[in-house]
């Protein structure tokens, strides 16, 4: 497909450095296959920052993540930036002693909470950060204390009683007939918990701020020195709804680290575990779109399709939202003829349906008047915060991983990514329905073309210590991002998730505006960011 | 084809709870009923709390109410506050920076109240631990009355459970 020659292969890399010499900036490439498709490169301390985000800034750079590694007596900063579907990583050594660095956030705003859950678990500092306040933590560990750092005890020192975050500072607005709305952490659906604090004239919401980590659980310190399986397995529970991705991801990392290749059968059967798992969140939150306006027949509707999907998870692979499939080296379940088959009448129902469906949701003027306009996310705000997924491209923002950097076994699949400029809920419900189109011809390709070799398993070697990967796919949400760096004996030393909520969750924060306070759960549950995922 | 025409067609999906279940279970099904009717004047209101799942669960409780399951023709409704609730259905392992929010539900829950810890995390904290952000199982922070385990536990599961809750 003509948009895979999109792929510069880092054509733009002579002009950066160009630029970067004018700075007194020089980029050393350090060469790692790991890190393959990115390329690596060192940045001397004293050149993080300002000189260097602005540079990358000028050449219209996607940010995509940042995480700290806590080396022997220096802290390790990496940043991950996109451009034309190649990636970069910039690195950086911050000596521990001071653990500061500059900040990329005054020029990527998408870079605000990655920096501030670096400050709050590694302790490392950004003084020209313009939000000064604390993110992942709340209450249960004090200022001094960095969870992330290898002196502290995975255990920690916890109270009997964490209290509760009261005294964020949000926040506030004066005025006539302003006054404030907090929600949460506790929903009032069957939702993950956080909080957001609204600031409303009348019904008109003026301003949304997100508080959120109320379910950081320590993700990233329970995987240190866990084995690759072991790993496979926190990584499915990072955000159970993304179970296959994120799994797929960690085991990519991985996979990449240890230089192992997987069968090709086992390949394809990661693709259509992913294309399922897109399917059955996209029919699920189609349905809760039009119910949250009151639309029960779609839900009805799109939550029946959903259940019958999820039972064929059950039945062809003994979980019906794929735990555990995806595993090191490559999957714990093979599907026979009988499945093949079964699958495929399946496809063929649920496109069917699909088809009687859409009409009835388009023709449907009281559905289309709530969701058109609603909740509108300009293409420009999609890109300052970097958005990711169906959230960038029903704003126009026109990337999928699968099809602009495209990975195993997708290069040999041209994925059509559907794109809308209108950037309201109505076009994240088109972009969605779309997808599962594309997903269902994915997966009737997927089918035809199934390798018949039986493995579905490499052997696992152990890769050295502090070798590194990293994996970047396509999630249902969008771009998924992961960081892992192995110690001695096959243990995990180092695991970053980047789920693609970190980079959707603040779009929320903005397409409210002026929208009525009453419509917050549609377009909320039109992003239907994670908490899990971006808590960790 | 028509809205009308789709809901015709796709007919009552709901299904007969002994569809693929056994004797005991139908016995416990009808018992549910008949309990839900004396004890809670035929409306058993659930509060799902989520103190630090990875939202697998949410999905499966959420399943409950789609037409296969159809969880309100037990007399089960699902409450937006817990001063409605008879039952809090409590899912992953309890998040420190939970805690207070987990214990000022329970507290506001009115009593008699009964908890049940619903997945392998909120059963015995599963994948995630006792950390210095987790507390662990849900019976750390308030008492449980039943656990229902499974990662996440199917709706089928998730059915049985409360059947055994209502009928204890
Ligand atoms: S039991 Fe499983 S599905 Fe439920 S919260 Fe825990 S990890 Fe997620």
């Amino acid at each position: 497909m003509e948009n895979t020659t999109l792929r510069s292969r880092f054509q733009w890399l002579p002009e950066l450095q160009t630029s970067l010499v004018y700075r007194d900036i020089s980029l050393k490439e350090i060469i790692n296959d790991g890190l393959q498709p990115a390329r690596l490169f060192e940045v001397a301390h004293q050149h993080w920052g300002a000189d260097l985000a602005h540079e990358v800034k000028q050449m219209n750079f996607r940010f995509v993540a940042l995480w700290v590694e806590d080396g022997e007596d220096s802290f390790t900063l990496t940043a991950c930036l996109e451009k034309q579907a190649d990636y970069i990583l910039l690195r950086c050594f911050v000596p521990g002693e001071i653990a500061e660095a500059p900040s990329f956030t005054p020029y990527f705003p998408a870079a605000d909470r990655m920096e501030r859950h670096a400050t709050d678990l590694f302790g490392i500092r950004f003084p020209d950060h313009p939000d000064p306040r604390r993110w992942t933590r709340h209450q249960a560990w004090s200022e001094r204390q960095f969870p992330l750092r290898k002196n502290f005890p995975v255990s920690g020192t916890p109270l009997p009683l964490t209290p509760p975050d009261h005294n964020y500072p949000f926040i506030g607005a004066q005025g006539n007939g302003v006054y404030e709305i907090p929600v949460g952490p506790v929903h009032a659906g069957t939702i993950e918990p956080g909080h957001f604090r609204f600031l409303a004239v009348g019904e008109t919401v003026l301003n949304l701020e997100e508080h959120l980590g109320y379910v950081h659980k320590g993700i990233e310190k329970i995987a240190e020195g866990r084995d690759p399986q072991g790993l496979a397995r926190l990584a499915g529970r990072v955000s159970g709804d993304a179970t296959v991705a994120h799994a797929w991801a960690a085991c990519m990392a991985m996979e990449n680290a240890a230089g192992i290749t997987v069968p090709a059968r086992a390949v394809f059967l990661r693709a259509i575990f992913a294309e399922r798992e897109r399917i059955a969140n996209h029919l699920g939150d189609i349905g809760g779109i039009c119910n949250d306006v009151g639309f029960a027949f779609a839900n009805y509707q799109f939550s029946r399709l959903r259940e019958i999907w999820q039972r064929d998870n059950y039945a062809w692979f003994g979980h019906r939202f794929l735990m555990d499939a995806v595993v090191p080296g490559g999957v714990a379940k093979n599907i026979d003829e009988k499945i093949v088959d079964a699958m495929r009448s399946a496809l063929l129902r649920l496109r069917g349906e699909l088809d009687e469906l859409r009409p009835i949701l388009e023709n449907n003027g009281s559905l289309q008047d709530r969701l058109v306009t609603a909740g509108y996310l300009s293409q420009e705000l999609a890109q300052a915060f970097a958005c990711v997924g169906y959230m960038a491209r029903a704003s126009g923002v026109d990337y999928d991983v699968r099809r602009d950097a495209p990975y195993p076994p997708y290069d040999a699949f041209p994925t059509k990514a559907v794109c809308s400029a209108d950037g309201d809920v109505a076009a994240r419900l088109h972009v969605r329905y779309e997808d599962i189109y594309a997903a269902l011809d994915l997966l009737e390709r997927l089918l035809a073309s199934l390798p018949r070799q039986r493995e579905i398993l490499a052997a696992w070697h152990v890769p050295p210590a502090g070798a590194e990967g990293i994996g970047i796919l396509e999630s249902w949400r969008g771009e998924l991002l992961c960081h892992v760096r192995f110690g001695e004996n096959n243990r995990i030393a180092r695991y970053y998730p980047r789920d693609p909520s970190v980079l959707n969750w603040p779009s929320l924060e903005k397409l409210i505006h002026n929208n009525i306070v009453p419509d917050f759960p549609l377009c909320n549950k039109s992003v239907n960011a994670s908490y899990s995922g971006q808590d960790l | 084809m028509s809205l009308f025409g789709k809901i015709f067609k796709t007919g009552i999906i709901t299904e007969r709870f002994d569809a693929y279940s056994d004797a005991e279970m139908n016995q416990v099904g009808a018992e549910l009923r008949r309990v839900v009717d004396r004890r809670f004047s035929g409306n058993l209101v659930i509060r799902q709390v989520d103190p630090g799942s990875c939202n697998g669960c949410e999905l499966e409780i959420n399943a409950l109410g789609n037409g296969f399951y159809d969880i309100e023709r037990y007399g089960i409704s699902f409450a937006a506050s817990p001063r409605h609730a008879d039952v809090l259905l409590v899912t992953g392992p309890v998040a420190r920076h939970m805690q207070a929010a987990l214990l000022a539900t329970y507290e506001a829950t009115p009593d008699p109240k009964w908890v049940v810890a619903v997945g392998d995390c909120a059963v015995n904290a599963g994948e995630f631990g006792q950390t210095y952000a987790s507390c662990g199982a849900v019976e750390q922070v308030i008492p449980v009355d039943l656990v229902i385990p499974g990662c996440p536990p199917t709706p089928l599961s998730l059915m049985k459970g409360l059947l055994k809750l209502a009928g204890q």
